[in-house]
């Protein structure tokens, strides 16, 4: 167990092994004492399923079957994106294959008035928050109206702008309190590219000075598009720029559902109790291109992949279920053609939608009518038809 | 002689200045060993080292902070942003400093540096990869700002930004990256920056535009020409600022009829800097008024519908005449 007392300790982190037994490529977490500060990092289920029961947190089956059957529904869902992309059926598609659970074990340990601030690659959160399948096809085929959705109040667009999330998390983190909603916190995702961003440590430090409730959760993949880890920063772990913030940093195995969720859960009672902030570094990996539009040979050591295809987050937490009593090949069998069920009738639904009204975007260009709007509006309505005369 | 595209053309560019001048150097991310998202840079990591072609942390205002440091030092930075619409968390960075040290220190500190950086729709990108904001660039004092349209200009223009002792702006139309090729000749044409060019000679009507717009505005042109006999002059602006007014007024004089085609909002972009420049220089020679084809003042939407929001052929080809019959 690695936790320094002095930096990181608040006395509540569950840690157990240190980063390098999990074999991370780059110098792990567990630094030396001349350091003055250790980063704990926490793992449940290792890679063969075994899980740790000091650790194990009390989840009820349906919970558990609910955060496994989110995991398989988002690598399922990227799967067929792109079949889809390959097949000129939607656009350029970031795929969030390996990051399943770093992305829902936190989803699961938040509430319904938690916010969910994302960047574009927790697909399985975002499914665990309700967005409908049908939204990311109209997301990634380029309608805005992929944007939002019923019951989706707690929950920004995905990011596209590396790290300017963390910001407005803040922003709605300090707001839950000033307006004295005590029992909503923030959950904030990032990439580990986003930990260079100025807008990054602004947000960290905004978090700290204020004693925001958000959690931060930097989703470390190793890889932001072509630029690897430990060229993206010189500190041996992510986890530690928590403690420039005086703000408790964590390193969680991110392919580790249960890891994944309890730290958030932690971080989530500390932050809604007046706690403050907290910044999780979830370590995981990015088993397939950057986007569709990205060819990882160029860069990526294909041993690297071999490493990290035994540590995938699905198999391990389908054996801790199986052992568990909760989980069978039946279960297994019925969930994949559920799946795919769910997944094509949102394909179908979307591919014979038509409602695309042209000159949406003129409607929110703002809150309030101006004539010069509408006066283009009606000018690109003519167009459109003198160009469909023409044709 | 060599066919490119303009994608070979601008790495052609970087090859040469960097082989002709050791202080050049290239940073950007995924520039290095990727070669650049867009393959711009591919070859150069290899031939040049990582000292001179540098992949840096995911920040654009470390990005151009940093390059404004090492152009001060003495090295001739060419960064890239990855798309424009992510080269806005360097503004304070490029008008604070960039654009002010030669006016803050009296000349004794300059930053000549390039900053280069792919814009415009019709690639079906996703949200802030399509956007035109030359306009955000141009406003500032002390920056040019560069916009090539085919792959010998893009190599003569690069070249020529490289050079320069002063902040430029070089923006690169994505969608004509693999569009078309053309002959490059083996030694660079001298292209100038401020320096706009008659494409082609006419007497009616003069078009003025620039970048991705070049070539729906042949389009229009070749359409135009092929049911009636009207002579248009074609000035493709090439430097957004400073802009060439003597050319635009010397072409207006001549004509007295002018469209300008601009990808870009219609609001305060080039497009009304070059009708204010007609007003000044050449009003009294206008038989009409000068027509605007641009995109419209909304946020650019996302790629289902950014064709119809983007001047085509169509919209260039009855601007055009319905001024010649105005
Ligand atoms: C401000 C900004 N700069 C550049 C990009 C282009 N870009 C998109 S994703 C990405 C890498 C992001 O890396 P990371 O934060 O580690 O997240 P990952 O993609 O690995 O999930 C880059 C450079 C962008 N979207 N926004």
């Amino acid at each position: 167990m690695h936790r320094s007392e002095t930096y990181t300790g608040t006395g509540e982190c569950p840690a157990s092994k240190p980063a390098d037994s999990i074999g991370l490529d780059s110098p792990p977490g567990g630094l030396s004492e001349d350091q003055g500060f250790r980063i704990s990092h926490l793992q449940v289920l290792d890679e063969f399923g075994q899980v740790d029961e000091q650790w194990e947190p009390d989840l009820s089956s349906e919970d558990l079957t609910r955060l496994y059957r989110a995991m398989v529904l988002a690598r399922a869902v990227d799967d067929r994106m792109l079949k889809l992309q390959r097949q000129g059926r939607i656009g350029t598609f970031p795929l969030s294959v390996g990051q399943e659970a770093a992305a829902c074990g936190p989803a699961l340990a938040m509430t319904a008035k938690d916010w969910f601030v994302g960047s574009f690659r927790e697909l399985g959160g975002r499914l665990m928050r309700g967005e409908p399948i049908e939204n990311l096809l109209l997301y990634y085929n380029g309608y805005e109206e992929g944007n939002g959705f019923p019951g989706g109040d707690r929950m920004l667009p995905i990011s596209v702008i590396i790290g300017a999330q963390t910001l407005h998390a803040v922003g709605i983190a300090h707001a839950m309190k000033l307006r004295g909603e005590n029992d909503s916190a923030v959950v904030c995702f990032l990439g580990d590219g986003a930990t260079s961003q100025g807008d990054f440590h602004e947000a960290m430090n905004f978090a700290s000075v204020w004693q925001a409730p958000v959690v931060f959760i930097c989703m470390n993949n190793q890889w932001a598009i072509s630029v690897p880890r430990e060229k993206q920063t010189h500190s041996r772990t992510l986890a530690q720029k928590a403690i420039a913030y005086d703000m408790p940093g964590v390193q969680v195995d991110g392919n580790d559902a249960l890891a994944t969720y309890s730290a958030t859960k932690e971080a989530l009672d500390r932050a809604r109790a007046g706690g403050g902030p907290t910044f999780i570094e979830a370590v995981t990996y990015r088993m397939m291109m950057h986007t569709t539009a990205d060819d990882p040979s160029r860069y990526q050591p294909a041993e690297q992949l071999e490493v990290w295809k035994k540590r995938d987050p699905l198999p391990r937490f389908r054996d801790y279920l199986t052992a568990k009593g909760i989980w069978s090949d039946e279960r297994e069998a019925e969930l994949e053609a559920e799946t795919k069920q769910r997944i094509e009738d949102a394909v179908k639904a979307f591919e014979s939608r038509t409602d695309f009204r042209p000159d949406a975007p003129f409607d929110h260009v703002f809150g309030t009518t101006h004539l010069g709007v509408e006066e283009q509006r009606a000018e690109f309505l003519g167009n459109l038809r003198k160009e469909s005369s023409d044709a | 002689m060599r066919r490119m595209n303009m994608v070979q053309a601008i790495n052609l560019a970087l090859d040469e200045e960097m082989g002709r001048d050791d202080r050049v150097i290239a940073l950007g991310q995924d520039i290095g060993v990727n070669g650049g998202v867009f393959r711009v840079t591919d070859g150069l990591h290899t031939k040049y080292g990582e000292d001179r072609v540098i992949d840096t942390p995911l920040a654009e205002s470390g990005i151009l902070g940093t390059s404004i440091g090492m152009a001060i030092a003495g090295l001739r930075p060419v960064a890239e942003m990855q798309f424009s619409g992510f080269s806005y968390l360097m503004l304070g960075q490029l008008e604070g400093h960039a654009a002010r040290f030669r006016g803050r220190t009296h000349g004794k500190f300059t930053v000549p540096l390039v900053v280069r950086m792919p814009y415009g729709g019709g690639v079906r990108a996703l949200e802030h990869h399509s956007e035109s904001h030359e306009a955000t660039y141009a406003h500032i004092p002390g920056v040019k700002v560069v916009i090539p349209s085919t792959p010998s200009n893009a190599r003569g223009l690069l070249i020529a930004a490289i050079r320069d002792p002063d902040p430029v702006v070089f923006m690169e139309p994505k969608c004509s990256y693999r569009a078309f090729r053309e002959e490059v000749p083996e030694k660079e044409q001298g292209f100038e920056i401020g320096k706009a060019q008659v494409v082609k000679g006419g007497d009616d009507l003069t078009v003025i535009t620039w970048g991705a717009m070049m070539r729906p505005t042949l389009r229009a042109i070749e359409e135009i020409q092929q049911h009636r006999k009207v002579s248009i002059e074609l000035i493709d602006l090439l430097t957004i600022s400073p802009m060439d007014g003597d050319t635009i007024a010397a072409s207006v004089a001549k004509t007295g009829r002018c469209v300008v085609v601009q990808e870009a909002p219609k609001s305060f972009g080039p497009a009304s800097e070059i009708i204010a420049t007609i007003n000044d220089k050449v009003l009294m020679h206008l038989e009409a008024p000068v027509r605007r084809v641009t995109g419209y003042d909304t946020t650019m939407p996302y790629f289902g519908r950014e064709n119809d929001f983007m001047p085509n052929a169509d919209r260039i080809r009855r601007a055009i005449e319905d001024t010649v019959d105005f």
